[in-house]
């Protein structure tokens, strides 16, 4: 088990190389010369050539890559063309309060998804499972930022129960203060993992449900409590596969909620560092958040591997 | 007389939602101690049969009927709980398919140990102390570290020997095994017959054993019932049916030579095919593919003759008398 996590984190060093060469490239990418960029079109000749030594930008591309990597590595993302702080303080407030937020709707949406889902599949067939297919499928089709819009609608202009912007006054914490802030951008992201989650986990336990070790257990004596525990363990690495991997689109997509809401996360950053052209915002906040995914999909492969036996190997 | 009854069967009958009838009225009587072997086409209803004993047919499918008593508990009516309760401590079983019959994300010890603390009161160490013994009591090398591998982890004979000791585990009455052997290599097959005889003996138990092979069959049991269509159309001591087959469908499964050294010998075909079991003729099941049949066979189902104490057949050829029975072995 210890060989095999160690070989999958080796893995994901590649893939991390390779996605960091992407973000570098990003400022090559774009159409243009980066000094465009930075620098006010009518800046002198001295002052273009002084910026892109400033930047490096006149060493040969490797070497560019190489010294930008050490720089990242060591938390150095430079500095924000736009407002000219550090890219890194920007990203540590964003990325906690988008972690914030995602967790909070991974979670809601894991636990609407495995109730619906469970159910679902022991009632198949039913009207229970009727409905929650229809949720499911209603929640992954559902626009994000239009849902969210009437969620504002009803019960921010309306009934006036909940905020409909920011993340609360000052830091965060977990109080009612800023909770209540949560609430509504949590309930539309959710909506999308609880209909994966749901439809995932359905399908799970009506394969599990239809196996012949279940007529073994019914044949024990086992009564349903002891056989929805054989069901649950069975259907959880499946289960917690879609969920981690729904987290990791969550840390990183959930840009169009938080411009709706004004919630200051990494998706209105890169929201507003698109559009200020604001590239090493742009660099540091794409990097972060793919090496958030891979890191999470590296973790839900463990754990998965932790919990079916058939999958552990040496 | 009727203390040591443990099954009960009048007319059983299994039918499901889709229209098809898999057990069409079954009576038999088992004794403890006993061995009943089943014989029969695939899908004869054989493996229906079984699992109506214990009622475990999928619930929400399946329509049961007629009489059934295990220990004299009436299982037709019996709810889901009194059936729960004696699933386990007085009837279990073994499943063809020790493969996919065993929870692949648990360990042996755990699906032993859970079966023990679902019916009887004692602790986790005790339970798991039993469960080492159950493994040890079924052969299974090394027996300490078995408890927690899990079924991946085993080989077929291995994984079928820990089946075994989980239907063991609450020293069952009755013990229902269905084909526990034709998933296996042959030579580990021998193995767990003789294991199983060995058990069943030891533990007095009473056992009820499907399979399709003769030598088997001739081994193991004390009687044999020939199933067709969801009946028995012929019941008996095994080396009566086996050397002298009053229906003229078991004659046919039986081959014509049948003797001591069958074992391994796989039940003869007979030409033409089982009848429809959504729309089952009138008469006699067997009479479109019997040689002997004539029209009154097709008029309505034949009753259950007895040439000979302790012996039956469902077939019009068959006389109802001792004494012609004895007339016609003679001939
Ligand atoms: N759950 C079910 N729903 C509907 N039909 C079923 C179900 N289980 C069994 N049957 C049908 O009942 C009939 C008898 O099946 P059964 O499994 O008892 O045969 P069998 O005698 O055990 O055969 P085999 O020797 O192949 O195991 C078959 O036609 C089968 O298709
Ligand atoms: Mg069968």
């Amino acid at each position: 088990m210890l060989l095999y996590t160690l070989r999958r984190i080796l893995y994901a060093v590649p893939i991390a190389l390779a996605v960091s060469l992407v973000c570098f490239m990003l400022v090559h990418i774009a159409p243009g010369d980066p000094i465009d960029a930075i620098l006010p079109p009518d800046a002198s000749a001295e002052t273009v050539a002084l910026v892109r030594k400033d930047y490096g930008l006149d060493k040969p591309l490797p070497v560019q890559f190489g010294l930008w990597l050490a720089h990242v590595v060591q938390g150095d993302f430079g500095r924000s063309i736009a407002n000219r702080r550090l890219v890194a303080d920007e990203l540590v407030s964003a990325a906690s309060k988008t972690f914030i937020l995602a967790t909070t709707a991974a979670s809601l949406g894991f636990v609407i998804g495995c109730i619906l889902g469970g159910l679902a599949g022991a009632f198949r067939g039913t009207l229970i499972d009727r409905a929650a297919v229809s949720f499911a499928v209603g929640g992954v089709s559902v626009p994000h930022y239009w849902l969210g819009m009437v969620l504002v609608i009803i019960f921010s202009v309306t009934l006036g129960w909940l905020p409909s912007m920011s993340a609360g006054p000052g830091d965060w914490a977990w109080d009612w203060l800023h909770i209540r802030h949560l609430i509504l951008p949590a309930i539309t992201l959710s909506v999308i993992p609880a209909g994966l989650v749901t439809r995932t986990v359905r399908g799970v336990v009506v394969e599990i449900l239809s196996q012949d070790f279940m007529t073994t257990l019914r044949g024990k004596g086992l009564r349903r409590l002891m056989l929805t525990v054989h069901v649950m363990k069975n259907a959880a690495p499946t289960a917690l596969a879609v969920m981690g991997l729904q987290l990791g689109y969550l840390m990183g997509g959930s840009i169009l909620v938080e411009t709706v809401f004004a919630w200051p996360g990494t998706g209105m950053m890169l929201n507003q560092a698109i559009f200020q052209r604001d590239i090493p915002v742009l660099q540091g906040t794409t990097l972060v958040l793919a090496m958030i995914f891979v890191a999470l999909n590296l973790l839900v492969d463990l754990i998965q591997t932790a919990l079916d036996p058939r999958m552990r190997r040496t | 007389m009727r203390d040591d009854l443990l099954v009960l069967a009048r007319d059983l009958r299994v039918k499901f939602t889709t229209g098809v009838n898999a057990v069409n009225g079954v009576d038999f009587d088992l004794r403890q101690r006993e061995v009943l072997c089943i014989l029969g086409e695939s899908g004869s209803g054989k493996s229906v049969t079984l699992r109506a004993l214990m009622r475990l047919n999928p619930p929400t499918k399946t329509i049961m009927s007629g009489t059934l008593e295990l220990g004299g508990r009436d299982v037709v009516q019996a709810s889901e709980n009194e059936m729960s309760d004696l699933r386990g401590p007085f009837v279990s079983m073994i499943f063809q398919e020790p493969m996919t019959a065993l929870d692949p994300v648990f360990t042996i010890g755990r699906q032993i140990t859970e079966t023990i603390l679902r019916h009887e009161n004692i602790s986790r160490r005790k339970a798991r102390r039993r469960a080492l013994e159950l493994l040890e009591l079924v052969q299974i090398p090394s027996a300490k570290r078995r408890l927690d591998a899990y079924p991946h982890e085993l080989s077929g004979g291995l994984r079928q020997r820990a089946m075994i000791a989980i239907a063991l585990s609450c020293r069952p009455k009755l013990l229902l095994a269905d084909e526990p052997t034709t998933a296996l290599d042959a030579s580990v097959q021998i193995q767990i017959l003789l294991l199983l005889r060995e058990i069943q003996q030891e533990l007095g138990m009473g056992m009820i054993f499907v399979t399709h092979d003769l030598g088997v069959a001739g081994e193991v049991a004390d009687r044999i019932a020939v199933m067709y269509a969801g009946r028995f159309i012929e019941e008996g001591p095994v080396a009566d049916l086996m050397r002298q087959p009053l229906h003229p469908y078991a004659k046919g499964l039986l081959g014509a030579t049948v003797h001591e050294g069958s074992r391994g010998k796989r039940l003869t075909t007979i030409p033409g095919a089982p009848p429809d079991l959504r729309d089952l003729p009138g008469g006699c099941a067997f009479a479109p593919r019997c040689t002997e049949a004539e029209g009154a066979c097709l008029a309505h189902l034949p009753e259950l003759r007895t040439p000979v104490p302790d012996r039956a057949a469902r077939c019009i050829h068959v006389d109802d008398r001792p004494a012609a029975f004895g007339e016609r072995l003679a001939s």
